[in-house]
């Protein structure tokens, strides 16, 4: 087994748990967790709660659980967004380089690039409030440019080969050949692209929770879960312990898993390797 | 001439030897609290972080609370009241002098009450003044006051933080310049961050054992512990996080005085927004709260039962949790009898302490047990203002509120809560006029039943006033009577 492959499976295990959690919870969770239960708040560890209670006395496996889901989906849909809206504007502009459209989608491109993401996020959710859904448009924003720069390079190097040349001369407009030839030769990139970022969403969903900008109560939301125990910090750190890890181990495995791909997607590593 | 030399001997030896005493102790000290004041003029704004850092330290009324909350002679150190009950002639204390050094007589009083009472006064707290008919300069030490009705808590009015003498000379820049009569002078304002003030040496009264305060503004409840612990600050006034306390109790180098305040923490429901028209409405979510589990659950045990708008720790408070007590069967059934068998969604808007934030994720769990949604949203103070409290846009809210012996809010139909009861709004009117206490008593107890039957508001506890301190302070005042942190009596054992 390779450096790259190992990394791919201990990431694609890791990210398989929490995505694993994520989808137990649609059916089935230990405890509710909107449901309060006060008289056995901060508990520790134990049988009952294997990762303990936090203040109100909800079980923390069933909130990180749950957590999970929102974590998912909010990344998920932000690097949708990214995708759906950066890919498409990435191949345009590499298929007219140089015209005023390459020079307005990319510069504008710079724009959103050049401002700090969360302070963004931050100013969205001051403007429209502060819910799950404003999370995911901001964090989906700053993912446009990302994959439109990404596209734009790869099918540049893509539009000078000869079956592209060979698809021109038979007559195929632009548009057509981006879809045909460019999109599925630039795939791999992306994906390990949207590997890293989703990891990232899962970052940036977990600070904004954090700061109270992210999915609001009772949803349970990692980054308000480790708000949430701050000042308990030093007598209860199970609350900040486990939530810390979920999003740890789930950022480290899709870091991993991104490396891993790149590592076997990426033809020129591939060939360096044999 | 030897005379004058033995005279600067002595009071040179004694200035020696009382530096020789006081040489361990401290003579300053950095009391920390949440919340900075916007400005420094306490009889133009209704934020209490104003009176936190002034009351008694700078400012002083005619007459004062005392620790216990008891009215006690401040500025006036006495009073005749006619036989009408209409007339108050106060005897102003002689020497008083303000900070810059002019004197305090009949005319500054007659200045700040006229001015508090003015048209365009942007006094918060109006309703005071409301009363008062002319105010007379008798002589410079006496000053004649006269209602248009009689009035028993006249007497109590003139000791809110609202009341204070100010002077006309230094009203201008009363915002950054703060200058009264108190033991402490204002000296500095670094906004943000700190208040300091020093000693008045010319203080009419007993001068304060301090030589120096530092007010520190630390709003993060996190931060605030680490402070605390780190010992960069003396004291913290009004501890935010609840949580913490059992740590400090345990820690030998801190005492923790957890106090009675006039705190009154309700679950404010929009009185003139439907469905909270309907009293049956207001009674099920009232029958819905498990107020025990408020306390223990965001305030970890801090905090008395309440069951109407009134200080438990007040001889009139009469106890009507009975009233509301938690029963989700009946709240349920309420519902339904109001023709919201399947429950309804409102919103619920939560303002920054704890007590809201965290009571506000119980109480919703607690209401959705009975078929109410709520929409938790999370405002900054200056949102809640605006929305909540002067746009009167939510349905259900959290506030403590803090004013002492505020009951009469609910005889203003305009208030953000929107109770319009004039049967209440008569009582409080005739209440104002009675001077008799027995009868007073009678009315305040029928107010407080008034209230509670008509579910006016989810009535939740009473506020913990938590300080913790370091152990070897002595002097500071364990309730909070009214918003205030009075230094004056406050110094370092050895």
């Amino acid at each position: 087994m390779t450096g790259g492959n190992r990394n791919l499976w201990i990431g694609a295990v890791l990210t398989a748990i929490f995505a694993g959690a994520a989808v137990i919870s649609f059916l089935w969770v230990p405890y509710d967790v909107t449901a309060l239960d006060i008289a056995n708040k901060i508990k520790s560890p134990s049988l009952a709660h294997p990762l303990g209670t936090d203040h109100f006395g909800r079980d923390i496996l069933s909130m990180i659980m749950v957590g999970a889901r929102t974590s998912i989906a909010v990344a998920l849909v932000a690097v949708g967004i990214g995708m759906g809206i950066g890919v498409p504007l990435g191949l345009a502009a590499a298929a007219k380089k140089g015209s005023l459209l390459d020079e307005l989608i990319m510069r504008g491109n710079d724009l959103v690039f050049a401002f700090p993401s969360l302070l963004i996020a931050i100013m969205i959710t001051a403007v429209f409030g502060a819910s799950a859904l404003n999370a995911i448009i901001a964090i989906g924003v700053f993912n446009i440019p990302v994959f439109a720069r990404l596209t734009r390079s790869g099918a540049l190097s893509l539009w000078t080969r000869d079956y592209v040349m060979a698809a021109r001369v038979s007559g195929k407009g632009a548009a057509r050949i981006s879809m045909e030839h460019i999109l599925p030769n630039v795939l791999n990139l992306l994906i390990v692209q949207g590997t890293i970022q989703f990891s990232l969403g899962i970052l940036a969903e977990a600070g904004l929770s954090y700061v109270g900008l992210g999915a609001q109560p009772p949803i349970p939301s990692w980054g308000r879960m480790l708000a949430d125990s701050q000042t308990m910090i030093s007598f209860a750190p199970h609350m900040a312990l486990f939530p810390g890890l979920a999003i740890l181990l789930t950022v480290l495995g899709l870091n991993l898993m991104g490396d891993g791909l790149r590592d076997l997607l990426d033809p020129k590593l591939r060939r360096a390797r044999a | 001439m030897i005379f004058n030399s033995f005279k600067t001997g002595v009071v040179s030896a004694l200035a020696l030897a009382a530096s020789m005493g006081m040489a361990q102790a401290k003579s300053d000290i950095v009391v920390a609290m949440q919340l900075e004041p916007p400005h420094l003029d306490p009889t133009s704004a209704a934020a209490g972080a104003i009176d936190s850092v002034l009351y008694s330290n700078v400012f002083e009324g005619l007459t004062r609370f005392a620790s216990d909350g008891a009215v006690i002679p401040g500025l006036a150190e006495s009073w005749d009241i006619s036989e009408d009950g209409k007339t108050y002639t106060f005897h102003l204390r002689n020497g008083v002098k303000f900070h810059d050094g002019t004197a305090m007589d009949a005319e500054d009083v007659k200045f700040s009450l006229d001015r508090a009472r003015a048209e365009d006064s942007a006094n918060a707290q109006k309703a005071l003044f409301k009363g008062i008919e002319a105010v007379e300069v008798v002589d410079p030490a006496t000053v004649k006051v006269t209602l248009s009705a009689p009035n028993g808590s006249f007497l109590f009015n003139m000791a809110w933080g609202d009341a204070v003498i100010v002077a006309p000379e230094s009203i201008e820049n009363i915002k950054t310049k703060p200058v009264g009569t108190g033991a402490f002078q204002f000296s500095n304002w670094v906004q943000g961050d700190k208040i300091d003030l020093t000693k008045n040496a010319d203080y009419w009264g007993t001068p304060a054992k301090l030589d120096k305060v530092t007010f520190k503004f630390i709003s993060d409840p996190t931060a605030a512990f680490a402070a605390v612990m780190a010992q960069d600050v003396d004291a913290f006034a009004g501890f935010p996080a609840p949580e913490n306390l059992p740590q400090f109790e345990a820690d030998p180098r801190f005492q923790v005085l957890v106090g009675s305040t006039e705190g009154e923490t309700i679950l404010a429901m929009n009185n003139k927004q439907p469905p909270f028209d309907n009293v049956k409405v207001r009674e099920a979510v009232a029958h819905a709260i498990d107020r025990q589990a408020i306390i223990d659950g965001a305030m970890f045990g801090y905090g008395t039962p309440i069951g109407t708008h009134f200080a438990p720790h007040n001889p009139d408070y009469e106890d009507l949790t009975g009233l509301s007590g938690y029963d989700p069967e009946l709240s349920k059934k309420l519902l339904a009898e109001a023709g919201f068998a399947d429950g309804f969604k409102t919103t619920l808007k939560l303002p920054p302490p704890s007590y809201a934030r965290r009571g506000g994720e119980i109480i919703a769990a607690q209401l959705r047990a009975v078929g109410i949604e709520t929409e938790i949203s999370n405002l900054e103070w200056a949102q809640w203002l605006e929305q909540a409290f002067r746009g009167k846009d939510f349905g259900l809210t959290i506030v403590s509120h803090t004013e002492p012996f505020d009951i009469g809010i609910y005889a203003r139909p305009d208030y953000y809560f929107q109770y319009d009861n004039p049967t209440f709004q008569k009582l409080m009117d005739d209440l104002n006029a009675t001077t008799d206490p027995a009868q007073r008593s009678a009315m305040l107890k029928q107010a407080q039943e008034i209230i509670a039957k008509d579910y006016v508001n989810g009535y939740l506890f009473e506020l913990a006033y938590p300080t913790v301190a370091n152990a070897k302070i002595r002097g500071l005042w364990k309730d909070a009577p009214t918003q205030a942190a009075d230094m004056t009596a406050v110094y370092w054992d050895q």
